[in-house]
């Protein structure tokens, strides 16, 4: 198991937002056990060893719940595998002597700190534009007096468990955001809690969603393919027939 | 010069403490609470719940943390639920019942008022996350489900599948988000705070540092929140997110906030074993796993055998045999030591001998199988059947889990027994507070795993997302008031006062400081050094020899640290190596407290074991004569005083802990 994997890698360096970035090539011995992320901390360790620039890149979980880490893999945001996150990919999916490039999140919603950081804060921005219930803290009735079908409750839940990573925008030729917004958008309507701000809340995300600049969807799919949670292509449909009805009803 | 510390438990029963402390609070009117500003830092679940609570009630608050969003906190990464004596499954529980199984879980080391108001407080929690849209798993009929945890004979803990701390920490910051829209909480993401500005005594703000610029920010409050989450990270190797690190809560402590039970950690039983030397973090494997998994090892040394080879009676169920009455369920302080003692004793599996089997099949073929098998009417069902129906209700019960064990390892735990092994992961020491949850600083409080409050020398599974919420939503909104109901006149303070510039200056020399050492090793490896000295010192077993000698080991650690340290960049950049930096030579004074405080402790009790105090069984040996009392530790800038608060068991028996 523990055979070493010689990885000749590009990474994107970008010393900050107003500077041009460019490619640098870097060798690596990994083991196939270690994450992708573990590797880039041996590329550090490396780097810091010879005096050089460790590449800045954004992490904190390492187990594929918190949405920081962002990489574009040969690519691929996240990388080859389906279903995970950049840090929960591990060198075992690689060969000895590939060749990997690596690049940040490519998107003008998403502008570059450094080298593989992104700017991300336009997605807070669309959650603080609607993407809640109104209820103050003490409001709340007894929580089984609400009663929600167990697959109501399923369904809320498969959309709810987006990381807010962006990958999907990253995919996406146009850069929309079209799966993070119908991801919550999804969640909040679906549920009897959601209902009251249902139309207004649509409306006001999608808003915010087109002030940040990103693009429209084509119905590509790429962001769905990209997903490290699997949130699926229906939740762009419900968004398009919230978003709708909402408009159809004046708002 | 042993300041006193005022816990300020309300007089009163037990059980009418909290609500007629309430009812009695002073309050601040609508208008006054505009002009009152409050910091926040973190945006944890205390945080978030904190930041958005007081917010909606009207003050002006600024909410920091130093991920790229206040929804990345660590509490994000909590997967198995939260607890809350809501009784649904009329299995007995209780508001007594869950203070009483929180105070015991503890080995009665927490405070008998805090911890019974956590419990009363417990069922909002539920109501409040659930109008928020928070999908927890539900029955068919459509209410709320349940499972247990360690420590305790109830089903109460809510969840959402393994990712209940996710859920949790989106609906407070979806609520947290909505006041930033409405623009009563200013955010700054990417932000750390490095000094707590303090005028005549009294917390008067912080000073930021902007990790995208580098640059330093000064910020007023009338009051400041540390909602900083806690300090696993010391040991290196932890279930930690990378970035957790104790640096605002030692710069409070430095600035006159005592730290309390530092040594008080817990220790998990069912985490993934280390692969190698390049390992950056480790991965719990949630306790919810022990309701259906059961934990054995090879009954014969060195036995090499495939795990689904070995039979049944050759194997050795060790936690149904030496605790009957709590089995797989048994606290995780106990859990994790009867690990250690399996595996040094030679019975450990794996190629390092280091882990233990945490099995599924049993349940998955005989619970789960033979109940759905009956469900559909299958007579006489065979094993291939009852695998295949048994595994449809562990997957949806756990599928994440055992995603992310399959990622990690590459072997499929449906068809092999997961191998594990204790690793660092929650301390339940912190800041010392008293019930308002303020500091020994008036005007700095600390919330959520940042303080020491509720959990004495081991916590329960399911409680921390309790406490942190408990604390932001139902705890903090009162209890501030009650100090900035005398604030109502102090006018913002211009950040121009030389407080401000004093705690600026000290901040920024600090930093200078560290640049310039320019030396040949990295933070990194330093950070690891100091993590092994505390793992096999101050880890999962304790001696006199072996903290004496850490702390020799941590203070020549921390010299060559400011003389050989590389850190790369510049200051005024985006430089995670130098924010690393400050975060480490942090954890290299805090270490060195947590042995002293392991040496005080001429006990075991919970997480801390101390060889030397053990029963003829290997369990831990308490003092109640001696060690009843919560340790608080004062900086003194040149090492530390210890000040004593006495814990008062008058509603429960203090008894030798038993889950046999
Ligand atoms: C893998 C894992 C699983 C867990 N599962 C469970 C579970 O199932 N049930 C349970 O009850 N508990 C669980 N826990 C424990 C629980 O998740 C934590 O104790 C809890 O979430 C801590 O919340 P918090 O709000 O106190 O802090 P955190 O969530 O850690 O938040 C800390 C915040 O402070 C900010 N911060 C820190 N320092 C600074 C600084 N200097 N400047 C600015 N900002 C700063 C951070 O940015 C962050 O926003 C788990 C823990 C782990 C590691
Ligand atoms: S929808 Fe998927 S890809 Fe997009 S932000 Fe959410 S988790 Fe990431
Ligand atoms: S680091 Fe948290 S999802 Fe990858």
């Amino acid at each position: 198991m523990s055979d070493t994997l010689n990885i000749n890698l590009k990474v994107w360096r970008q010393a900050n937002g107003n500077e041009k970035g460019k490619f640098e090539s870097y060798q690596v011995q990994a083991n196939p056990d270690m994450s992708f992320l573990e590797m880039f901390d041996v590329l550090n360790e490396q780097l810091i060893e010879d005096g050089r620039e460790p590449v800045a890149f954004d992490h904190d979980c390492r187990e594929g719940i918190c949405g920081m880490c962002s990489m574009v893999i040969n690519g691929r945001p996240h990388g080859p595998k389906q279903g995970v996150t950049t840090c929960q990919l591990h060198m075992r999916s690689f060969k000895d002597g590939d060749t990997v490039v690596v690049e940040p999140w490519r998107a003008s919603a998403f502008p570059v700190i450094k080298d593989l950081s992104v700017d991300r804060g336009a997605f807070d921005r669309i959650i603080a534009a609607g993407g809640y219930v109104s209820v103050n803290t003490g409001n709340a009735v007894d929580a089984n007096s609400i009663l929600i079908p167990k697959d109501v409750a399923d369904k809320a839940f498969e959309a709810a468990t987006c990381i807010g990573c962006g990958a999907c925008v990253s995919a996406c030729k146009n850069a929309s955001a079209m799966l993070f917004v119908g991801a919550k958008v999804t969640q909040l309507s679906m549920l009897p809690q959601g209902q009251a701000e249902r139309e207004s809340r649509v409306v006001a995300m999608v808003n915010q969603m087109d002030a940040e600049g990103f693009g429209a969807c084509t119905n590509t799919g790429a962001c769905a393919a990209e997903c490290p949670k699997e949130i699926p292509l229906s939740v762009i449909a419900t968004l398009n027939r919230e978003y709708t009805s909402a408009k159809l009803k004046g708002r | 010069m042993s300041q006193k510390l005022d816990s300020k438990i309300p007089a009163g029963n037990l059980a009418d403490k909290w609500t007629q402390y309430r009812s009695s609070v002073s309050l601040v009117n609508p208008a006054n609470k505009r002009n009152l500003e409050v910091i926040v830092v973190g945006t944890g679940l205390a945080g978030a719940s904190a930041a958005a609570t007081l917010a909606e009630m009207g003050y002006k608050v600024k909410a920091f943390c130093f991920q790229d969003s206040p929804r990345r906190a660590h509490s994000i990464a909590a997967q198995g639920g939260i607890n809350a004596a809501k009784n649904y499954q009329n299995d007995g529980d209780s508001v007594y019942r869950l203070f009483y199984d929180t105070i015991k879980g503890g080995d009665y080391r927490a405070r008998e008022a805090n911890v019974h108001r956590l419990a009363e407080v417990s069922t909002n929690i539920i109501d409040q996350c659930v109008a928020q849209g928070v999908p927890f798993a539900r029955e068919y009929g459509g209410t709320l489900s349940n499972r247990s945890f360690g420590g305790t004979q109830v089903q109460r803990t809510f969840y959402a599948a393994g990712q209940t701390g996710q859920q949790l920490l989106l609906g407070a910051y979806s609520a947290l988000e909505r006041q930033v829209g409405v623009g009563n909480v200013k955010m700054y993401t990417r932000h750390e705070m490095i000094e707590v500005v303090t005028i005549d005594g009294k917390a008067r703000g912080i000073i930021a540092r902007d990790l995208v610029s580098g640059k330093l920010e000064r910020h007023f409050g009338h009051a400041v929140l540390l909602c900083t989450g806690g300090y696993g990270n010391v040991f290196y190797l932890s279930t930690n997110a990378m970035g957790s690190n104790v640096t605002a809560a030692w710069k409070a402590h430095k600035a006159g906030a005592y730290f309390a039970n530092p040594c008080f950690t817990q220790i998990h039983p069912t985490c993934i074993p280390v692969s190698g030397h390049y390992q950056s973090k480790l991965t719990l494997m949630s306790e919810s796993l022990r309701n259906d998994g059961r934990i054995w090892v090879p009954k014969a040394k060195g036995d090499k055998r495939h795990p689904n080879d070995i039979p049944e009676e050759e194997r050795d169920y060790y936690l149904e045999r030496r605790y009957p009455a709590f089995g797989n369920l048994v606290p995780r302080d106990v859990a994790s030591r009867a690990a250690k003692e399996r595996c040094d004793a030679g019975y450990g599996v794996g190629s390092s001998g280091m882990a233990v089997y945490l099995d599924f099949r049993y349940n998955m073929m005989n619970k789960y199988g033979r109940a759905e098998a009956t469900k559909a009417g299958i007579e006489n069902p065979d094993e291939a059947t009852l695998f295949r129906l048994g595994k449809e209700v562990v997957k949806e019960k756990y599928g994440n889990l055992f995603d992310m064990y399959k990622q990690i390892t590459d072997e499929d735990p449906y068809e092999v027994p997961m191998r594990i092994y204790p690793a660092v992961h929650y301390t339940m020491g912190g800041l010392w507070v008293d019930y308002e949850l303020q500091t020994t600083v008036p005007g700095l409080y600390a919330l959520g795993e940042a303080n020491f409050s509720d959990h004495g020398a081991n916590r329960l599974g399911a409680s921390a997302l309790m406490q942190g919420l408990a604390d932001g939503y139902f705890v903090i909104p009162y209890t501030v008031g009650s100090y900035l109901s005398k604030e109502i006149h102090t006018k913002a303070i211009d950040t121009q006062h030389e407080a401000f510039e004093d705690a600026e200056k000290r901040a920024s020399e600090r930093i200078e400081k560290l640049m310039s050492i320019q030396g040949k090793r990295s933070v990194e490896s330093y950070h690891r050094e100091l993590g092994l000295i505390m793992w096999d010192k101050c880890g999962m077993a304790r001696s006199e020899a072996g903290l004496k000698q850490a702390i020799d080991e941590i203070r020549a650690l921390r010299e060559d640290f400011y003389k050989n340290v590389r850190i790369p960049g510049k200051i005024n950049e985006f430089n995670p190596e130098l924010d690393k930096a400050g975060r480490v030579a942090d954890f290299l004074e805090l270490g060195e407290l947590m042995c002293l405080d392991a040496l005080n402790r001429n006990e075991s009790c919970g997480g801390h074991f101390r060889e030397e105090y053990q029963t003829e069984e290997g369990e831990a040996l308490r003092d109640d004569e001696q060690y009843a009392y919560v340790a608080a530790w004062e900086n003194t800038g040149e090492g530390w005083n210890l000040h004593k608060e006495d814990l008062q068991y008058e509603n429960i028996k203090i008894q030798q802990r038993s889950y046999k």
